[in-house]
């Protein structure tokens, strides 16, 4: 059995974090690498409450509005990605990350 | 009206013409031709409807020494001092004088103004012509109505300016304009005197008296006049001299006398009614009217007075000499006009104040008439050389009958108007004590020969356009023609006034009233009157005025004589006398003598400054400028290599690394992601080392 401890949790949340940017970085579907962003900050998510729960002494809360927050706001940055995913296939016909590169010099 | 209601309408007597004129000349092309008649019309007759109840509200007060109506329109200088201030209005005064120079400027100028709509029938500046002949109006008669000195100057100047626009009217021929130059020139002359007048009157009055307490109108300069007397006097002469001949200069310039008189006969280049109203009838009378409204000034110095009456004398004659070789009929007119200014000023010279007025209006209504009777003469035979003209009577009976009239007045035949006026000028001079003993009489003398030659030359005028056989060729003849009714209408209102304009001022033989002798009375009242009427025997008026109508009659029968009865004896004499005769008709050489005198030393002096401004001074100028255009070209080669060289190495090494480094932005959000991770990475191994 693994122990209930800050540790333990770091682990979990590093291996969610190291998954994320993996997806991030591999993948040439647009929707995936958003997705490989919501593994990202729901490592961030899970640092937040393991941290508030075993570091702070006194009985505060702050880490896990922090989250709740956290989670709200991810909710709301899928909506817009996922919108502009949506604009960007009805111009180009594709959604492959490779091929939006109007942005360059 | 109630004068104290005039009051309150008097600024509109100057304000109509000059409103005519700024229409006619901003809107006058716009506009039809008959708005622009019916605006210049309009506008004079309206000042001269204004003038006649101008007039009437004088009359209707009944103290003659409380006439007179000042309308203050507003404060134009106002220099405040310790003890008081010295101030100058823009005000307008109406007192018998002025209202007689109302009633004539804007009714003979309305006369005129009718007159001009026949003759410049058809010429394309006419809603300019209008917007000048009402100027010029407005201007008259800011002079004559101003209730200051320096007004008056201001209107003294703008009937000087409308006459140089009016005389070089047709512009396109040179000399045309060179006429208009020439008077303006000839007047800046006498107005240069003028103004010396008129500072020197400012300065003894207010400035070195220690007290700048006061102003330039004529109520209080006639109050404080006799201060002058006190005055240091100046090179010998007393100061009130020198101010009277200073601005006596101003009048021969603008009355055109001797030695200024020049410019009037090349003025007549100016459409004819232009002569009639400003070269006849009331411009060139403004010098007339400033020592008559100056008479107090005047009446300082006897000295100054026996210049002026014997300038005007010697200018009667003379031009009357003058007049009678000339073959032009304007010219002829022109120098009759200098003659009798010449008369005007004899009168006022021998303290005869009104009796000048008198002539002034008398001669208003017949040279303005000749004028007009010249024009239509000129309108009909299309020349102005007499020895063109002949016979016209039978063309032109109206220009013919209402010419006759106004000879008839001119050469002094009773009861025309001229007689009367002209006589009691002469009657004054008879009588007048000057500064030096007996040159009254030899005044009187001078004058009584101009008289006699004034009746040659007109017999001479009328007999060679009116009577014998037509000289213009046939085809010239064919085209003879009466004038439209325009023209002759205002010939023959002129012709009644000048037939019975003389029972105005009646000599005082006839112990009926001198209407205007009379009303100009608290204006140039005398003190003990040089030539104040009842202290002569009747016999001795009588007896000089027999004399002049025998100069005059003896005048016409001469001419009768030479030019009708024996019309070979003139050219016989011509012949005779030629040297004599040369020298006359080119009148005296007068205008090439100031040629010599002042225009080619002054064209000399001016070539010269010239020479040493191209020589010396561009000189300079050129070799300052070449100097600088050396140094700047050397500034300019450091500018452009080192200056612009750095800026431009700068500006290259940013664009080279711009260049290299723009590649890194691919745009692929792939590698921007991959550049955050090893930025993420990097950041944990540098937290890692430390």
């Amino acid at each position: 059995m693994l122990a209930y401890s800050l540790e333990n949790f770091l682990l979990v949340s590093g291996v969610l974090f190291c998954l994320g940017i993996f997806t991030v970085l591999t993948r040439r579907n647009t929707v995936a690498i958003i997705m490989g962003i919501e593994l990202i900050l729901n490592a961030a998510g899970l640092n937040f409450v393991a941290f508030s729960r075993f570091v702070q002494t006194q009985n505060h809360i702050s880490g896990h509005v922090f989250t709740l927050f956290i989670i709200v706001i991810s909710a709301a940055e899928i909506v817009i990605a996922l919108a502009i995913v949506l604009s960007l296939y009805s111009t180009k016909k594709t959604i492959h990350v490779e091929d939006f590169d109007e942005l360059k010099w | 009206m109630d004068p104290t209601t005039f009051k309150d309408y008097l600024f509109l007597i100057p304000l109509l013409p000059f409103a005519g004129a700024a229409i006619n000349g901003i809107l006058g092309r716009r506009l039809g031709l008959r708005a622009v008649h019916l605006i210049a019309l309009g506008s004079v007759l309206g000042s001269f409807v204004l003038s006649v109840a101008g007039f009437l509200a004088l009359v209707s007060i009944k103290s003659p020494e409380a006439r007179r109506v000042v309308s203050v329109l507003y404060q134009w200088i106002l220099i405040a001092g310790q003890t008081g201030s010295f101030h100058i209005n823009v005000a307008f005064l109406l007192d018998p004088l002025s209202s007689v120079m109302c009633l004539v400027v804007t009714g003979v100028g309305f006369f005129i103004h009718v007159y001009s709509v026949g003759y410049m029938h058809g010429d394309p500046g006419r809603a300019r012509y209008f917007a000048y002949l009402n100027l010029f109006t407005f201007s008259m008669l800011v002079l004559v109505l101003a209730d200051n000195l320096l007004l008056m100057f201001v209107g003294w100047e703008g009937v000087g300016l409308c006459s140089y626009l009016l005389i070089g009217f047709w512009f396109s021929e040179l000399d045309n304009a060179r006429a208009g130059m020439k008077a303006f020139i000839a007047n800046r002359v006498g107005d240069f005197g003028f103004f010396v007048g008129l500072m020197l009157l400012f300065w003894t009055l207010y400035v070195s008296s220690g007290q700048a307490v006061g102003s330039l109108s004529y109520g209080e300069l006639k109050g404080a006049a006799p201060l002058l007397l006190d005055a240091e006097p100046i090179l010998g002469l007393s100061v009130p001299t020198i101010i009277c001949l200073a601005l006596f200069m101003g009048a021969t310039g603008k009355s055109a006398q001797i030695p200024l008189y020049v410019w009037l006969p090349d003025a007549m280049a100016g459409p004819t009614p232009v002569s009639a109203l400003i070269h006849a009838a009331t411009m060139v009378t403004a010098g007339v009217f400033m020592i008559v409204r100056l008479n107090f000034l005047y009446l300082l110095s006897p000295v100054a007075l026996s210049v002026v009456a014997t300038v005007g004398a010697l200018t009667a004659l003379y031009a009357a000499s003058i007049a009678i070789t000339q073959n032009d009929i304007k010219k002829v007119l022109a120098y009759s006009t200098i003659s009798q200014l010449g008369y005007m000023f004899l009168g006022v010279g021998v303290s005869a104040f009104a009796a000048g007025i008198f002539h002034l209006v008398t001669h208003a209504f017949f040279k303005a008439l000749l004028f007009l009777g010249a024009g239509s003469l000129i309108h009909a035979a299309h020349t102005n050389d007499i020895r063109k003209m002949g016979g016209l009577r039978a063309h032109m009976p109206a220009t013919f009958f209402t010419f006759m009239v106004a000879f008839l007045a001119i050469a002094g035949i009773p009861p025309f108007a001229g007689f009367f006026s002209k006589d009691e000028i002469l009657f004054s001079t008879f009588n007048a004590h000057l500064a030096a003993p007996g040159l009254g009489k030899l005044l009187w003398l001078v004058g009584l020969m101009g008289a006699g030659l004034t009746a040659f030359y007109m017999t001479r005028l009328v007999i060679v356009t009116f009577f014998g056989e037509f000289r213009g060729g046939e085809s010239a003849e064919e085209k003879l023609h009466e004038s439209p009714r325009t023209m002759t209408g205002p010939l023959v209102i002129l012709a009644v006034l000048s037939a019975v304009g003389g029972f105005i001022g009646l000599p005082a033989v006839t112990h009926l009233p001198n209407l205007i002798g009379g009303f100009l009375e608290p204006v140039v009242a005398l003190k003990g009157g040089a030539a104040s009427h009842g202290s002569h025997s009747a016999a001795l008026e009588l007896g000089l005025m027999a004399v002049s109508v025998a100069a005059a009659a003896a005048g016409i029968y001469l001419g009768w004589y030479l030019y009708h009865k024996r019309p070979e004896l003139p050219g016989a004499l011509r012949e005779r006398f030629k040297n004599l005769h040369a020298v006359v008709y080119n009148k005296y050489y007068v205008d090439e003598a100031y040629d010599r005198l002042f225009v080619r030393p002054v064209i000399a002096i001016s070539r010269g400054t010239g020479r040493f401004d191209l020589g010396v001074i561009d000189w300079v100028v050129n070799a300052l400028a070449r100097a600088t255009e050396r140094i700047s070209a050397g500034i300019g080669w450091e500018d452009l290599k080192v200056v612009d060289g750095l800026v431009n190495a700068i500006a290259d090494a940013v664009k080279y690394w711009g260049y290299h480094t723009r590649r890194l932005t691919t745009g692929k959000v792939n590698h921007y992601l991959y550049s955050v991770v090893l930025g993420l990475f990097v950041l944990y191994l540098l937290v890692l080392i430390t």
